[in-house]
């Protein structure tokens, strides 16, 4: 190395030109560790591309399972069932009652009886008349007429029909199929159903409604409290000891285990609100506390790359500090400061374990009325079915997921075009 | 074009500073300077960098107050009244005191905004047509009306660099102040844009005070009818520029204006 430099020194010297051997020797070189650069970057870029693939086919795949079920074919004659009812008395809540207490059960057992036989009529679902009462509080004509129903297949007969489980099922599922009295239906009512013991019965709508009550709550406190503090600490704080003690504190907070926080929210929050347990309004209290630390970091680096320019001209034209922040600082720092709280509130969706903490891993089978109501989450509504010995869960698993990772793709979807609606160039 | 401003010694003292020295932490930047700041011409500071000029600058308009560990010390007067007193309000004064930056820094709004955000926010106008008004007018004093009368609603940041820095210029202008403080404002343009400039800052200079740093000496003896000399933290010599570019009466003030250093 040395010797090329010494010739090169000598050629320059000489008045010779300056593209001597070495010289081209080294300019390759150069080259080469460019074109390798290159080549490990995109190798990278690939190897990612391809893992997010196979991660997004397999869950597709399996998921797509989980969107349908096993059902069988059941025609009713309400007409001679003598079922009584009208709009009326069907729009009252109470109308299930009334229903079951008319023997709706029994009539769509003895249907389904007649239609396929006592032995296919055992194995449909124990609920499937609840389906049957809905459609008739939905459309009180049906009561005048034959309707046909698809309703959910029993677990053990679902299994029959994927060739597994028992032998005798198996036969009776090949039977109905070839029949056309059972089949596998797309089945919307996963995402409008809530938890239940059954996979033929679960849902998702009720752990997703507590996702979004959850996350409204985290927003509406982390957002603020971590984009005031961002704004305080870069702009008004003085530097001195103390502000330096809070930022190492507030860089800490943002990388304490999450299960921590749960400790805090069971320890300080259900000790505030004891009636509370498993309710969004305690989840997202939990969440937002581990969401601030990430939206005050980012939120100061945001704050940070305002060029100091854009404040000194505010001040000139005799802009308040205020004035300046409101109006020139933040609006600049806002995509900055929003893709933080994507970062930040991605990372609370996805979150479980503290909330398995303060409750909310409870069988929660009806949907959260109210921030106060018991609710589950997504995340740990597919936690808990994964845990589930039913074989039934293992497709509704793959298609929670699904939910989730849409849910995601909305939520991150809005926030870019936030972003991008609000950034400005300078 | 070119209008000669005769230097007249009588002129009223639009600002006075009296002994001003300014401290970053324990470091003097700025040691003892007086000097008084003539309505209606151009007062340039020049001196090889990091004398203290743009230092002695900002503290006319107290811009100095965003440095945590800047600390002045003296006396300066804005029409007899002390700036540094508790009872002067920094955002009247500094609507009083503009200042136009070394960048050009237009908000990251459109033209339009870019104008309009002073008189907004100090209530200048009280109608949508008003602050039509003020925009144009401050636009054609900065000459860059017939530029940009057509696409005022586009964002300032689009313009050329010397066009910036008239729209900076015509921002400043638009909160009608008395005094403008113009920090190198030419330095980052090209020589057509700077010609601009500087025919620009020779007709404001009838109407308000302009104080101009720069690092050009033909161009403070273009533009400006005094001139201060800083070096090391001290101002060495002031006055009519033309004495201080023919014979100046300090060793030191004719070294640098020769080119011995700086």
């Amino acid at each position: 190395m040395s010797d090329s430099v010494t010739s090169d020194a000598a050629a320059l010297e000489n008045g010779q030109p300056t593209r001597t051997a070495a010289f081209e020797k080294r300019l390759k070189k150069r080259y080469a560790a460019e074109r390798r650069f290159k080549f490990f970057g995109l190798f990278a870029i690939l190897i990612s591309i391809a893992i997010l693939f196979v991660l997004l086919g397999n869950m597709t795949i399996n998921g797509i399972g989980g969107f349908q079920r096993a059902e069988l074919q059941v025609p009713i004659d309400f007409a001679s069932s003598g079922l009584a009812g009208d709009a009326d008395t069907l729009s009252q809540p109470s109308a299930i009652q009334t229903l079951e207490m008319q023997g709706l059960p029994e009539i769509v057992q003895f249907s389904a009886q007649q239609a396929m036989g006592e032995a296919a009529a055992q194995e449909l679902s124990q609920d499937a008349w609840r389906e049957v009462a809905a459609d008739l509080r939905a459309d009180p004509a049906l009561l005048q007429r034959q309707e046909t129903f698809w309703l959910p297949a029993s677990g053990n007969l679902a299994m029959g029909l994927d060739g597994e489980g028992a032998p005798d099922m198996q036969a009776l599922a090949t039977q109905l199929e070839r029949e056309g009295f059972l089949e596998k239906r797309l089945d919307w009512g996963f995402l409008a159903r809530s938890d239940a013991t059954d996979p033929q019965q679960v849902g998702v709508w009720g752990a997703l409604k507590g996702s979004i009550l959850t996350m409204i709550i985290t927003l509406a406190l982390a957002f603020p409290i971590g984009v005031l503090s961002a704004l305080y600490l870069e702009e008004y704080a003085p530097k001195n000891r103390w502000t330096d003690i809070i930022e190492v504190s507030i860089n800490n907070l943002a990388a304490v285990p999450s299960i921590i926080f749960g400790l805090l929210g069971l320890a300080v929050f259900l000790w505030i609100f004891p009636n509370m347990r498993s309710a969004p309004l305690i989840g997202g209290m939990t969440l937002a506390l581990m969401t601030m630390p990430v939206i005050v970091i980012s939120g100061r680096n945001a704050i940070k790359a305002v060029p100091p320019s854009i404040r000194d001209g505010a001040l000139a034209v005799g802009a308040s500090p205020v004035q300046v922040v409101f109006h020139h600082v933040l609006p600049l720092a806002l995509p900055g400061i929003l893709t933080g709280t994507i970062i930040g509130m991605a990372r609370a969706l996805g979150e479980t374990a503290p909330l398995l903490l303060i409750g909310m891993r409870a069988f929660v089978a009806t949907p959260p009325d109210g921030f106060t109501s018991p609710a589950t989450v997504l995340p740990v509504q597919i936690f808990l079915w994964s845990d589930e010995i039913d074989r039934g869960f293992i497709e509704r698993t793959s298609a929670a997921i699904i939910v989730l990772l849409v849910f995601l793709l909305v939520m991150n979807a809005f926030a870019i075009y936030l972003r991008n609606k609000f950034e400005k160039t300078w | 074009m070119t209008v000669i401003h005769e230097m007249d010694d009588k002129a009223e003292a639009k600002m006075r500073a009296r002994d001003v020295s300014v401290y970053y932490g324990d470091k003097k930047a700025i040691d003892d300077v007086s000097i008084d700041i003539p309505t209606k011409f151009v007062t340039a500071f020049i001196g090889p960098s990091g004398c203290g000029k743009s230092t002695f600058l900002r503290t006319l308009n107290r811009m100095n107050d965003t440095i945590a560990s800047a600390r002045v010390e003296g006396d300066i007067e804005l029409d007899g009244e002390n700036i540094y007193s508790s009872g002067m309000d920094v955002v009247q004064l500094r609507a009083r005191v503009g200042m136009v930056f070394q960048k050009p820094n237009p908000f990251p709004k459109s033209i339009y905004d870019n104008i309009a955000y002073g008189p907004k926010i100090h209530g200048l106008a009280n109608s949508k047509g008003e602050l039509d008004e003020i925009v144009e007018r401050s636009l054609q004093r900065a000459g860059l009306w017939n530029e940009v009368k057509d696409r005022l609603s586009e964002s300032g940041t689009a313009l050329s660099g010397g066009q910036q820095q008239r729209l900076c210029i015509a921002r400043a202008i638009a909160v009608d102040p008395e005094v403008i403080l113009m920090d190198e404002p030419a330095s980052a343009l090209d020589p057509i844009a700077t010609a601009k400039i500087e025919e620009l800052i020779d007709e404001l200079a009838g109407r308000y005070a302009i104080v101009i740093v720069t690092h050009s000496m033909q161009q403070a003896a273009r533009v400006s009818q005094r001139t201060a000399f800083f070096h090391l933290g001290k101002m060495v010599e002031y006055g009519p520029t033309d004495q201080i570019f023919t014979n100046p009466r300090e060793e030191r003030t004719k070294d640098y204006i020769t080119g011995r250093y700086g």
